[in-house]
């Protein structure tokens, strides 16, 4: 990457913080408001806020007032101390399901690109087929067989993003198995488990890596819209998806209750693809590598 | 021959894909819990009735053989009943398919249009007040979830403005106007996201074509920019936006669930929700094969595709 030189700060009246500076004000906002999202989730416990299942009956549906800052919803329940907490769900379910499906498509990219042949053939088919099912059906499914649970909506979703991570494993494969290192270990008569974790996994893993924060977005989206439709994390426990779901009825007369919510989601899915982005472009990555 | 033979292995694997979809389909369903025919008569059926239903339904036999039924069935191109109200599942199906084919096609259309401008100018002046807007804009598109921005479309367009209706559905036969109010907001909802998908992508691979030697060939030609721009460099570019739209197409004429639930409109998404909620088996098999379909003849269409775009990839295999 290009070298970043120092540049002269501009006469705007007022210091530039540094690190704005140098990375752009998108770029520092974008880092920032992920930064108290991820502490908001961490702490919410300790912050004093209103318990977000608790129903306040002298507020309902109220606007921002000093008791709830943002206001209250149909239940009377504090919409701030929802959306912190719901914050966690989000954060939880996007980063074990992202850690579950990069782990299994990793592995078995991994395998279908050092092995080729028969191997291959079957995980790349197996993979086309999970995505040629519906990934609803598999999700109310599962949901129905298993229960509505916190764990049962990080392994769906994390199950519906293997074929995903797959993909990206093998083409990288693909391409460091035929280098001479690979080639030089083989000679040397190391094994092909040796070979795929010690030479070609190391390789592999930056490019597969540089796409998490793009798929943690796609995930808290995913987890939004499951909770939307009534199938993720069961209630009371808040979740920003079902927020708006439940604010939906009222939206003409208390829009507040459906818009906070969404525009907490918006802005973080936005500053987790700009991140994202940023993040990818650092290990200069071809977009065109999926 | 090799040729013969990669599209023939191609093909052997595109139906595995069908096959495993379908089974899928089949054994995911009976793993869910109760009795199907009790979801479908009430708590208060009579002890006979549950039975009557379980014979005509084939669930009194053993799995394999309600497996052989299916499949025999399906091969002869009979997707079997609806359990819900007796309608053939292929018609209720074929019923719906046309709404879900009317949203794709409406709002591919609109992507597309918005999207191929703006991703070849961008790369033609990348760097530029257009292209830097874009880029920001599309950001903001891409991290809109679908079902946030319907129902803001819905708040602001249907109910401040009152210029569409904010749900269901006018059929093309009864009046051309109402069909498009009611089907315009849908189409903008999905729009939205695959346009900064389209621009950013062609964008890229525009920026990379113009670095070609043919371009500046056709440049010192004294090709006008237009021209250059959409007859020379926009072909050899649109491999990736043709994948993309493709998954994408493949993706929709199974029907967008949460745009098709949100808009109340009869799709074949909203078709595969109702029947898996009144445990209507055949009818969410036959749904789901009919989108593994959809997904196969679309990923073998843009497989077929690239040949046509860019000859080089015919020689190149």
């Amino acid at each position: 990457m290009a070298v970043q030189t120092e540049v002269a700060a501009p006469r705007l009246g007022f210091r530039v913080p540094g690190f704005a500076r140098r990375h752009g004000f998108v770029y520092a906002f974008a880092l920032a408001w992920l930064v108290i999202v991820v502490a908001a989730a961490a702490l919410a416990d300790l912050l004093p806020l209103p318990d977000p299942t608790a129903q306040d009956y002298a507020y309902v549906r109220s606007g921002p007032s000093g008791a709830h800052w943002l206001g209250t919803d149909s239940l009377g329940r504090d919409i701030l101390s929802r959306i912190v907490h719901g914050a966690r769900v989000s954060l939880i379910v996007a980063a074990l399901a992202l850690l579950l499906g990069l782990t299994i498509g990793l592995v078995l990219g991994l395998i279908a690109g050092y092995f080729r042949g028969f191997v291959e053939t079957a995980i790349v088919t197996l993979a086309d087929s999970m995505l040629a099912f519906p990934a609803l059906v598999f999700l109310m499914v599962l949901t129905g067989v298993a229960g509505q649970s916190l764990t049962n909506v990080v392994v769906g979703l994390g199950v519906i993003y293997v074929p995903t991570f797959v993909r990206l494993a093998r083409a990288n494969t693909l391409v460091f198995a035929q280098r001479e290192f690979v080639l030089a270990a083989r000679a040397g008569g190391a094994r092909s488990g040796r070979i795929i974790r010690r030479d070609i996994l190391p390789n592999v893993a930056v490019p597969v890596f540089s796409y998490s924060f793009v798929i943690v977005a796609h995930l808290i989206v995913a987890e939004g819209t499951l909770s939307f439709l009534g199938l993720g994390i069961p209630p009371p426990r808040p979740s920003w998806g079902a927020m708006i779901a439940e604010g939906r009825q009222d939206m003409a007369d208390y829009p507040h209750v459906v818009l906070l919510p969404a525009a907490v989601l918006f802005l973080t899915v936005l500053c987790m693809n700009i991140v994202g982005d940023r993040f990818r472009e650092r290990l200069d990555i071809r977009e065109s590598a999926v | 021959m090799a040729r013969l033979r990669g599209l023939a292995f191609k093909l052997l694997q595109l139906l595995a894909v069908l096959i495993i979809a379908g089974t899928a389909s089949f054994g995911v369903l009976r793993l869910l819990p109760g009795d199907p025919a009790v979801a479908l008569l009430g708590e208060n059926a009579t002890p006979e009735a549950v039975q009557a239903l379980h014979q005509q339904l084939l669930l009194d036999r053993p799995l394999p053989v309600q497996y052989y039924h299916w499949v025999v069935n399906v091969l002869q191109g009979d997707l079997g009943d609806s359990a819900r109200n007796g309608q053939p599942v292929l018609d209720a199906i074929l019923n719906r398919l046309p709404v879900s084919i009317e949203l794709m096609i409406l709002a591919q259309v609109i992507a597309l249009l918005i999207a191929i401008p703006l991703g070849v100018y961008g790369a033609y002046r990348a760097g530029g007040p257009v292209d830097r807007t874009t880029s920001v804009v599309a950001f903001g598109f891409i991290s809109i979830p679908d079902f946030v921005l319907g129902i803001v479309l819905i708040f602001v367009v249907a109910l401040k403005w009152g210029l569409a209706p904010a749900t269901g559905w006018v059929p093309l036969s009864e009046s051309l106007l109402g069909n498009l109010q009611s089907v315009i907001l849908p189409a903008v909802t999905l729009a939205i996201g695959q346009v900064a998908l389209y621009q950013r992508i062609l964008r890229s691979d525009v920026i990379a074509t113009l670095q070609e030697d043919f371009i500046g060939l056709a440049r010192t030609k004294g090709l006008g920019t237009m021209y250059l721009l959409f007859r020379h460099a926009l072909r050899p570019s649109s491999v990736s936006l043709v994948t993309l739209a493709g998954v994408n197409i493949g993706r929709l004429i199974g029907g967008a669930v949460v745009v098709e639930v949100l808009f109340a409109l009869p799709g074949v998404g909203q078709l595969m929700v109702q029947s898996l909620s009144s445990r209507d088996y055949l009818m969410v098999q036959g749904v789901v094969l009919c989108i593994a379909v959809a997904y196969v003849v679309v990923n073998a269409a843009v497989d077929l595709l690239y040949r046509v775009i860019d000859p080089r990839v015919r020689t190149a295999r």
